[in-house]
């Protein structure tokens, strides 16, 4: 539940609004944490702090690239093919990826390590090929630190399903 | 010249509290308090600072419409910075936070706010917490929360994130987005000003602009106004894409020409022939690689008089090798994607639009849709609710003015059968 295991966050976010429906997209980021995805459960437990139908909870995780509806791959690699960067290779890096992964554009990998897909600018386009792997930003790619970079979150993948 | 708003290139650290004020930050806010709220907005609006998001509005203005009446009142910082090519704010969040913040704050004491939100794009993840940490800083010198500098006067400040849409850079689907609604655009009047977050009076502010606020108080509307030209005041960051030799962000007065800025940014890559520019990212009409545009001063009137935009200016730069077909897709492809699906004109026509490009750019349409794709965009024209139905235009008007034959070579005198027009399916959202 994530009213007990993350109370103090909690309060912090509706702390800072004078209405309860503004905590939804906070609330969602919290629950996507402790899920790795929306869940049902997570809508309707978001809903229950909001006091607020699961369904309006639902249509907001809908609007946003950010939320997965889905459960993903461990690492999401959101890679920016957008004109700029694209301007500046990011098509062909990022059919590239693919091809080494051996997924297709929006894929996870059988192994449930990564999944990968294509998106909108990132305000990033001066650092070309970029992506976003669960958040946080990866720029000035090459297939080269690409594939080391994969390599090592195979790694870690395996080393946290051994424990 | 010294950076003014990318000062960390002059001054290393200086988004970090300490650092600011050892170079004089809260200096503004500390002169401001001592002036009348209305003293301040007069200042602003001397300066001429017009607005760095996109549609150039005078900043002093739009404060000086916030009612002076009791209860709470908000600010809003628009840092949602979608627009592809543009990425000056987060470079002003990563490395000048402090000098927003003091901005946002002078903001608030001007209109007599109680609290300012920082709506930053989900994307910005990793700046969240250096923005929470450098608040908290603040506060504890005393320049948020309750009464500041003593002068009676409170405010707070909160970081909201976006998750990833772009309409939620138009101030009022920001304001829907804050409130835990869709982020889609409200029909107006109301205005903002008047009845903006939770119904409460708020303004509305880009990152770069509040960031220019903190030294027109400390300095003056005459030094702001010395910077630039006379209709196009102050520094403004150039965000540099594409086809450049060295992209990244540059500040210059405005009023530079393109091909000063281009020079600055190291040249066309390569050493290539320019073919194209976009002057403000994808929402801007295109432009050639004419000596008249090239020798064009970017102000706001001057590239206006071309027919473009400067907007943000986040210039994308297209060398001889672009495919005009192929850009203009993709960014068809960006306003279909981001078209929130209100009103029909622009959810259906950015579908149309996308659709018929693919079909063009796979061959496998006639000169017919070319005319088509021009019919479609002025019928979309001047006819949706916020500005992202006309941004959507402007990449197809601009490429067939200039571009029209390279549409035409893709084509086939006859449609090869069966007719796909009519068969593909109209469908709203998604991509
Ligand atoms: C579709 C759309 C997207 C926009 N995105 C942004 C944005 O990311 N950042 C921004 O500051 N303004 C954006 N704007 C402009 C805002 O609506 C608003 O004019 C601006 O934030 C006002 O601030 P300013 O006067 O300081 O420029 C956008 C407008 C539209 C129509
Ligand atoms: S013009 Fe497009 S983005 Fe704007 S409100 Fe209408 S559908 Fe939404
Ligand atoms: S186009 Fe990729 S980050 Fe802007």
């Amino acid at each position: 539940m994530l009213a007990e295991k993350y109370q103090e966050r909690i309060e912090k976010i509706f702390a800072k609004y004078p209405d309860k429906r503004s905590a939804i997209m906070p609330l969602l980021y919290v629950a996507q944490e402790a899920y790795g995805w929306i869940s049902p459960e997570a809508i309707n437990e978001v809903a229950a702090l909001c006091q607020i139908d699961p369904t309006q909870v639902k249509s907001i995780a809908g609007f946003y690239t950010m939320f997965r509806e889905t459960p993903k791959g461990k690492y999401w690699l959101q890679v920016c093919n957008d004109l700029p960067c694209a301007l500046r290779g990011a098509d062909q890096f990022y059919q590239e990826l693919l091809d080494y992964l051996g997924i297709k554009d929006g894929e996870t990998t059988a192994d449930g390590v990564f999944t990968v897909e294509h998106v909108m600018c990132l305000a990033a386009c001066d650092k070309a090929p970029m992506l976003q792997c669960n958040f946080h930003f990866h720029e000035n790619l090459t297939m080269e630190t690409m594939k080391a970079l994969i390599e090592q979150w195979r790694a870690e993948a395996k080393a946290a399903q051994g424990k | 010249m010294a950076n003014i708003l990318l000062r960390e290139k002059d001054i290393p650290g200086i988004g970090q509290y300490d650092t600011y004020v050892q170079h004089g930050g809260y200096d503004g806010l500390k002169k401001a308090l001592g002036m009348k709220p209305d003293e301040v907005i007069q200042v602003v609006k001397d300066s001429n600072l017009r607005g760095r998001g996109g549609a150039g509005f005078p900043t002093g203005m739009k404060w000086s419409f916030v009612p002076k009446t009791e209860g709470p009142k908000y600010i809003t910082v628009n840092a949602d910075e979608s627009e592809p090519g543009t990425f000056k704010d987060r470079q002003i969040l990563e490395y000048n936070f402090q000098q927003l913040l003091e901005g946002s704050l002078i903001c608030a004491y001007a209109v007599q706010a109680s609290a300012v939100y920082i709506y930053a794009r989900g994307e910005f993840w990793d700046i969240g917490p250096h923005m929470e940490a450098e608040i908290e800083k603040a506060r504890k010198a005393g320049w948020v929360g309750q009464n500041i500098g003593g002068s009676g006067w409170g405010c707070e400040v909160y970081v909201h994130l976006g998750a990833g849409a772009y309409i939620c850079g138009e101030e009022s689907a920001l304001l829907n987005s804050i409130e835990g609604k869709l982020g889609q655009p409200r029909v107006r009047p109301p205005f903002p000003a008047v009845a903006g977050l939770y119904a409460r009076p708020t303004v509305i502010n880009n990152v770069e602009t509040l960031a220019n606020v903190p030294q027109i108080i400390v300095q003056g509307a005459a030094w702001f106004k010395s910077i630039g030209t006379e209709k196009s005041p102050g520094p403004k960051i150039f965000c540099m894409s594409g086809h450049i030799e060295k992209p990244g962000n540059y500040e210059f007065p405005l009023g530079l020409t393109f091909r000063q800025l281009i020079e600055a940014a190291g040249g066309v890559r390569g050493g290539k022939k320019l073919k194209a520019i976009l002057p403000s990212g994808a929402s801007g009409p295109l432009l050639p690689a004419t000596d008249k545009v090239l020798d064009t001063a970017l102000t706001y009137e001057d590239v206006a008089a071309l027919g473009s935009v400067l907007g943000s200016a986040s210039v994308i730069i297209l060398d001889e090798s672009t495919d005009m077909v192929w850009a203009t897709l993709k960014m068809a492809r960006f306003f279909k994607h981001e078209s929130c699906g209100k009103c029909t004109p622009c959810r259906e026509g950015t579908y149309w639009l996308l659709k018929r490009l693919e079909a063009i750019y796979a061959k496998k349409a006639t000169p017919a849709d070319v005319q088509l794709i021009e019919d479609v965009a002025k019928q979309m024209q001047g006819k949706s609710l916020c500005a992202l139905g006309d941004f959507a235009t402007s990449p197809v008007m601009s490429a067939l003015k200039y571009w029209r034959d390279e549409f035409l070579a893709y084509t086939q005198p006859q449609k090869p059968a069966p007719a796909k027009a009519g068969k593909d399916k109209v469908v709203a959202g998604g991509d």
